[in-house]
């Protein structure tokens, strides 16, 4: 079922929490509202289920008007960050509740919630745990559980609040591969809240970047990695450096070394700022032709891991540059701290102030 | 030896225990069970057909009806309007709920008698409250009802403070959770919020029908003390005190001092068991 968002805004007292978001989720998509903490998204998904109202805005499930509906009319699954399980039921008890509070003209028998259940456990891959207690069981397990809880009413649309923001990295790692797995299993459309880019950017079909309560960028993960159209985004999806320049005529020029860029062409004597990743930081023991290169000292070597990480401190002042290398490249350069280096960065990306 | 002595070490990671767990049993000793062993010690002082002529006295009998039927009922009402107080305290704001909040804890504070006065003047038949219910048929003052009005009055504060801190606690996310699984919200509030307040409300009813038991000073003045009809048992300790029948006295109130524990005992049990259940051994 596709969900169409228009024009929500959203204030609580001063705070304005969401600013005219419009977005458009399409059916079966496994979408990411992605941003920092208070930025709105979780509201926007509380809207989306009926926990929240918005002061102005409508919320459309396929097509048709839902912003009046109550949130058990809505048919929507909620999981939750701290996965509020009932403590005082049974892991079965937990996910037969939604067919349990049915009313009796639609309730199911007791012999079809028992299969209904199991066969959700199973899918859960937690059927062995069903006469446990959610406080028995680990954190992993419980996101499972109520996930499995929120799926035994058959909602239409699955959200999900920071599903995995209270579990260890290892799990969490572990659960967002298994949740898009579930997806690409049941295919509904399905929205979840994260801070964490690398995890929207590994599981959803499309990342929602949400910054103040406005969309700053819709697009797949690739474009939006690819493309950020805003320095939030582009910051937010990854380290970076920044530097401050002046663009004239598709060049950067950042104290005094001119950068070619791939955009601006017509820009003429414009402040801006200039960003790179730290993996598009090239780095050389000699001076390698006409090439603009910053000169810079190695500051601190991080050498661990698949990736060294360097600091280099600019030549021409106090700012430090981060630089990431693979081992190998690093052992070809053999560069011990202090030494002289000289710095070209690739792919500069550019955008201008305001 | 030295083998036992450090097995025990291990177990008790906090210092002190045995110098506290001491202190606690003298302490008891000396507030609690001395003065009560003295109550039984003191009964002896009658044969058994003496002791038994005097507890099971009609007038006496009907004495024990009143008082634990009327302090089960006070319980029973402060469980029921004691959990809207004090659900009504936690889950809105409204202006002057500072003060109302404060005014639950009245009954604590209050001395008895004033309370009993109080309840009388405003229950008689020329009260406030009296004077409308008198035509109705209704008399309270100097009734069993007036008992039960009494009780439930000094009772209601128990209940109120033992749910308001379990109500304030409980998560609202699993109130959401049931919503979004299609639960309306009664069946939230019996299948959801309920099991989570229910041993806190047992605690609160426990406490608020021990306190009505033993309670006195408030009773005395709105019931009026008819024998048979509204005199409770505390009041025939008194009077046969005054009556210098110390043996008589100690024995009823030996027979209250058992039914009273046996009672307790028995909601102490109910309440480890659905202890025991909610938090499901963890």
């Amino acid at each position: 079922m596709s969900i169409e968002i228009k024009n929500i805004r959203k204030n609580f007292g001063s705070f304005s929490a969401l600013n005219d978001v419009s977005l458009d989720v399409p059916s079966g998509e496994l979408v990411a509202l992605l941003g920092p903490s208070g930025c709105g998204k979780t509201t926007l998904l509380r809207i989306i289920a009926g926990l929240e109202t918005p002061d102005s805005g409508s919320i459309h499930f396929h097509g048709a008007d839902a912003t009046a509906q109550k949130v058990r009319e809505r048919e929507v699954g909620f999981v939750f960050q701290h996965y509020a399980l009932f403590r005082h039921m049974t892991v079965f008890e937990n996910v037969a509740f939604g067919l349990r509070v049915r009313p009796k003209e639609t309730r199911p028998t007791d012999a079809e919630i028992k299969r209904r259940v199991h066969e959700l456990l199973e899918l859960v891959q937690l059927d062995w745990l069903a006469d446990r207690y959610p406080p028995q069981l680990s954190g992993g397990q419980r996101q499972r559980i109520a996930l499995a809880r929120a799926l035994a009413v058959e909602p239409k649309v699955l959200l999900l609040d920071e599903p995995f923001g209270a579990l260890d990295a290892k799990v969490r790692k572990e659960l967002r591969r298994w949740l898009r797995r579930l997806h690409d299993e049941l295919h509904i459309t399905s929205i979840f809240v994260t801070h964490d880019q690398e995890e929207a950017l590994e599981v959803s079909d499309r990342v929602v970047v949400i910054n103040k309560g406005q969309v700053e960028q819709i697009g797949s993960p690739q474009e939006v990695y690819d493309n950020p159209v805003s320095p939030f985004v582009y910051q937010f999806l990854g380290n970076v450096n920044q530097f401050h320049s002046q663009i004239h005529q598709g060049e950067a020029n950042i104290g005094g070394v001119g950068l070619k860029i791939n955009a601006h062409h017509d820009t003429k004597h414009s402040a801006g700022l200039a960003y790179v990743r730290p993996h598009d930081i090239e780095i050389h023991k000699v001076r390698n032709g006409e090439a603009p290169a910053f000169e810079a000292v190695i500051h601190y070597i991080h050498a661990i891991g698949p990736l060294v990480r360097l600091e280099l401190q600019r030549a021409d002042q106090e700012d430090l540059i981060e630089a990431e290398l693979t081992q190998e490249r690093f052992r070809e350069l053999g560069l011990i701290q202090g030494q002289n280096v000289f710095v070209y960065p690739r792919n500069v990306r550019v955008f201008l102030n305001a | 030896m030295h083998k036992k002595y450090s097995k025990n070490a291990k177990q008790n990671i906090l210092p002190g225990f045995n110098l506290s767990l001491g202190f606690t049993i003298f302490y008891l000793s000396l507030i609690v069970l001395i003065p009560l062993s003295a109550a039984f010690i003191k009964t002896t002082e009658l044969s058994f057909s003496e002791f038994w002529a005097v507890v099971s006295a009609p007038r006496v009998v009907a004495s024990y009806q009143l008082t634990f039927g009327a302090s089960l009922i006070g319980a029973l009402i402060n469980a029921v309007f004691g959990l809207l107080t004090a659900w009504v305290l936690v889950r809105y704001t409204f202006p002057g709920k500072k003060i109302i909040d404060a005014l639950v804890d009245l009954p604590f504070a209050l001395p008895t008698a004033v309370a009993g006065i109080a309840l009388t003047a405003v229950y008689a038949g020329n009260g406030w409250i009296g004077q409308w219910l008198e035509p109705l048929g209704i008399k309270v003052a100097f009734t069993p009802i007036g008992v039960i009005v009494a009780l439930t009055f000094i009772g209601l504060p128990f209940v109120v403070r033992t749910v308001q801190p379990v109500l304030e606690d409980l998560e609202a996310e699993t109130e959401e959770a049931a919503a979004s699984l299609g639960a309306n919200r009664w069946q939230t509030f019996t299948k959801i919020i309920f099991p989570a307040i229910w041993p806190a409300l047992l605690t609160g009813f426990a406490l608020a029908f021990a306190r009505a038991i033993g309670e006195y000073g408030s009773v005395i003045f709105i019931a009026g003390n008819v024998p048979f009809v509204s005199e409770i048992t505390p009041l025939i300790i008194i009077t046969k005190l005054e009556q210098y029948e110390y043996a008589s006295a100690t024995a009823v109130a030996v027979v209250m001092l058992v039914i009273s524990f046996l009672l307790l005992f028995a909601i102490n049990g109910l309440q480890w068991w659905v202890n025991r259940r909610a938090t499901a051994l963890t």
